[in-house]
């Protein structure tokens, strides 16, 4: 009995049939595509992007050259190099390199330092174009601090209340 | 003299008056396919190129004939370069007895239906010419797929065909519209009597342009593209145009056979709604190209021997059987033919 109806159900085409309706039903769905350019995927204030040093108000740099990040970096993509700045004698760095091919953007660089100067941006969109752009120096990383500090104070104020 | 070439100029202009919107239905459903499987998949298909990506078609079509046509060194040159030919011009060629309304057809053939049939099964002579000329493995197995298929389906699309022919009384596609007339608008057409011979029908046809579910001849997974495995820029874009004017075809026959072509499904007594004209052919060949697209977004490909299976233990001997009930209804006058 079970062979005749499973025949005429196989002759009715009706599984076929449970398929179109299924296919029909989502044509009407609405879309998940992201038209990437012009839309983007909302992100957390805490995502870890891009790095950045950041400067206090009056323009002086954050960052004193206490190497924690060097030391807690575990891929070891941060080298600082110091030394005492010529005008006033304060330790600073002179030289502050990110590899952003050994970055794993875990975020522990942020975490260990003393002075919020060392952060990871929301920026997740930038590349390289020639070899050795991977190395962002110090100049380039205040350089992003400057750029972004808006945003950067910003998503720092709203996570605050958490840390 | 002069009225011959008058003659002569007018049907090459007839003739460019069908193939060109053909040429430019297939760029439009190309782009309608692609849109169509996209919200299918929850994705929104081309949208970047034109308002809503409506241009996308011509930017393939640019990109194709800008493409080089590579020649595999050992391939029968001659036969490459005439297997997409041989592919365009029956698919192109069939147009010609196709009604697009009372009258409006290039060619009134007393044997339009015998025509068609010929001009779709020399369409194959072109896919089985490229997989053999290209002198490729995966371009002959698509092939001989290909041919063995056609073949198969041939013979039930024909029964199904057969049908029709019993109860219009006519090989003539106009009078098949014709007979399919009547009072009660859609109930008076063919679809009714002979609805099991009218999905069979279909189904071949999707089987016969080679589309999925039974597209095993180009058959991506498991042998790259086919029959057209070795063909690029031009020469592919040709097959793509032949094979999706074959598709426009026979959604075009499907509603002229057995959805009453040009006559509108309401009652002639309702007014303009109940007056048949071309716009009703036209929606029909919609619906039907729609299918295609939607059988293509729901089915996988279906195993060759299930195809073979399908075609020779299903189809044919349904539509045997039907030709006698066809032959029933006609005989007994249970339906009546022709208002």
């Amino acid at each position: 009995m079970s062979r005749i109806t499973s025949y005429f159900k196989s002759l009715l085409l009706i599984e076929m049939f449970k398929g179109m309706g299924l296919t029909i039903r989502y044509m009407f769905q609405p879309k998940y595509t992201m038209r990437f350019p012009m839309e983007h995927i909302p992100k957390s204030n805490r995502f870890r992007g891009l790095h950045a040093l950041r400067r206090y108000p009056n323009g002086e740099e954050r960052c004193i050259a206490c190497k924690l990040c060097e030391a807690v970096c575990p891929a070891l993509a941060i080298t600082i190099d110091s030394a005492p700045r010529a005008s006033d004698g304060q330790r600073r760095t002179t030289r502050y390199d990110i590899d952003l091919f050994k970055c794993i953007y875990c975020g522990f660089c942020e975490e260990s330092c003393p002075v919020d100067s060392i952060v990871e941006t929301s920026i997740h969109e930038y590349h390289f174009e020639q070899r050795g752009e991977n190395v962002v120096t110090k100049q380039q990383l205040l350089a992003i601090g400057d750029r972004f500090e808006q945003d950067i104070a910003a998503e720092r104020a709203q996570d605050a209340a958490y840390r | 003299m002069a009225a011959e070439l008058w003659l002569v100029f007018w049907t090459l202009l007839k003739i460019l008056a069908i193939t060109i919107p053909v040429i430019l239905a297939v760029a439009m459903f190309v782009y309608w396919e692609r849109k169509v499987i996209g919200w299918m998949h929850v994705r929104m298909g081309p949208n970047k190129i034109g308002p809503l990506g409506l241009f996308q078609a011509f930017a393939d079509v640019v990109k194709l004939l800008l493409k080089e046509v590579v020649v595999p060194a050992n391939a029968n040159r001659f036969l490459f370069f005439l297997a997409p030919l041989l592919a365009l011009v029956p698919a192109l060629a069939a147009w010609a007895v196709v009604p697009f309304g009372q009258g409006l057809v290039l060619a009134n053939v007393n044997a339009g239906v015998l025509y068609l049939l010929a001009m779709s099964s020399l369409g194959v002579y072109g896919i089985i010419l490229a997989g053999w000329a290209s002198n490729s493995r995966y371009a002959l197995l698509g092939a001989m797929r290909s041919a063995a298929q056609v073949i198969s389906y041939e013979l039930a699309m024909g029964m199904a065909l057969i049908c029709v022919l019993v109860l219009a009384g006519s090989l003539n596609l106009t009078a098949i519209v014709d007979a399919q007339a009547g009072p009660k608008g859609l109930f008076d057409w063919f679809w009714l009597p002979l609805l099991p011979v009218f999905v069979i029908y279909w189904i071949s046809g999707v089987a016969e342009t080679n589309r999925a579910p039974f597209d095993v001849a180009e058959g991506e997974s498991e042998i790259v593209a086919g029959f057209h495995v070795e063909y690029s820029g031009s020469a592919f874009a040709i097959f793509f145009l032949a094979e999706y004017a074959n598709m426009i075809l026979i959604s075009f026959l499907a509603a002229v056979l057995f959805l009453g072509g040009w006559l509108s499904p309401f009652p002639v007594s309702w007014g303009w709604i109940g007056t048949p004209g071309f716009g009703w052919l036209l929606v029909k060949a919609f619906v039907f190209s729609f299918l295609f697209l939607w059988f293509r977004a729901t089915f996988p490909r279906y195993r060759y021997d299930q195809i073979m299976r399908l075609g020779w233990k299903v189809f044919i001997p349904i539509t045997i059987v039907w030709v006698l009930v066809a032959g029933c209804m006609k005989y007994f006058g249970w339906v009546t033919i022709g208002g």
